[in-house]
């Protein structure tokens, strides 16, 4: 495996890890109080939803010519990349509130108890609120499975790492039985960040025709270059010990997440 | 055409999010390294300053305000 295909496993393997996490709590909330079956109907259907999305999408991008494909991948990684890492360094200063799985699960618990008492069969209300929540998390993973992997021309591979994501968080989330609050989501998604905005500088400027000096060993300084970059930005911005941070941050069913 | 205009709009905060002078200053920047490469110039040099000056840029403002309210909708990264 090149050093590319390890950069592009490990971004779709930790960006799914967290969007997974993030959806296995609404998943856990909706499914406990109210139906399990409707909540796992809901599950499955936004999982072909992205799936169809990923199959349909992929071989058109595929089908690109590589410099239009690099530059086009390259840019929407930078943006996207650039985004991760913003918020990233923000919550890590303790300028932007950080995710609170629990606290989320008390809140979608609350809100799913408030809907009423669930029908007999069908529960319109749990099918909706994990369709969605599923769906939006994963619109996400779909978006760098198909970049990355359409740049490596390795689609399967980066299908391969999302889907490890996904079981390894269902199996954590089937053992523990709660959300999965002690996941690092930060460190994770900083992570991710640097990595999309590395891998989207590095396409995107060979894309636009310019050479790296070294080639693909090229980013094995922009990596660095970007995470001390991240690092010294959180580090300068860091609030001071005594004063409050941020409250944390609930989110998921309502909008694309992270 | 309602349908489409709120398609755009969905695809739009998708990818550009909260920050469109990121996705702008990451275009330009992109640009510049397609002119210098066409005009037979080293063009690489041009990414790792214009992104992380565009990084230090996109957190300036939660830097200057100490301390933004806690967020309850939804957003990306």
């Amino acid at each position: 495996m090149s050093g590319a295909e390890i950069g592009l496993a490990l971004s779709v393997f930790l960006a799914c890890t967290v969007e997974a996490v993030e959806a296995l709590t609404i998943v856990l909330a909706v499914g406990s109080t109210r139906s399990w079956e409707s909540t796992m109907l809901g599950v499955g259907a936004a999982t072909l939803a992205l799936a169809v999305i990923v199959l349909a999408l992929g071989p058109a991008l595929t089908s690109l010519p590589i410099d239009v494909l690099r530059v086009l991948v390259g840019g929407l990684l930078l943006i996207f990349g650039l985004q991760w890492l913003r918020k990233a360094i923000l919550r890590a200063a303790g300028l932007k509130a950080k995710h609170d799985e629990e606290l989320t699960y008390a809140q979608e618990t609350a809100a799913a108890r408030a809907a009423g008492a669930p029908p007999p069969r069908f529960d319109p209300y749990s099918f909706a609120i994990s369709f969605k929540g599923v769906l939006l998390e994963g619109l996400e993973v779909a978006f760098i499975v198909l970049t990355f992997g359409a740049n490596q021309h390795n689609i399967p591979l980066a299908s391969a790492a999302a889907a490890a994501a996904v079981l390894l968080v269902i199996l954590a989330g089937v053992a523990a039985r709660a959300p999965l609050a002690r996941v690092p989501e930060n460190a994770m998604k900083f992570a991710v960040g640097v990595m999309l905005t590395s891998f989207g500088m590095f396409w995107g400027a060979e894309g636009a025709g310019a050479s790296w000096p070294g080639g693909d060993a090229a980013l094995l300084a922009i990596v660095p270059l970007v995470l001390a970059s991240g690092l010294a930005m959180a580090s300068a911005l860091r609030v001071p010990a005594g004063v409050p941070a941020a409250s944390p941050v609930t989110t998921v069913s309502r909008g694309p997440s992270a | 055409m309602r349908r489409l205009r709120a398609f755009l709009a969905g695809a739009w905060d998708f990818i550009v999010g909260d920050d469109w002078r990121t996705a702008l200053g990451v275009v330009v920047a992109l640009g510049v390294v397609a002119l210098l490469a066409q005009a037979g110039v080293e063009a690489w040099w041009v990414m790792p300053p214009a992104v992380t000056g565009l990084l230090a840029l996109s957190i300036r403002p939660a830097a200057r305000g100490s301390q933004p309210a806690a967020r309850t909708d939804a957003d990306t990264g």
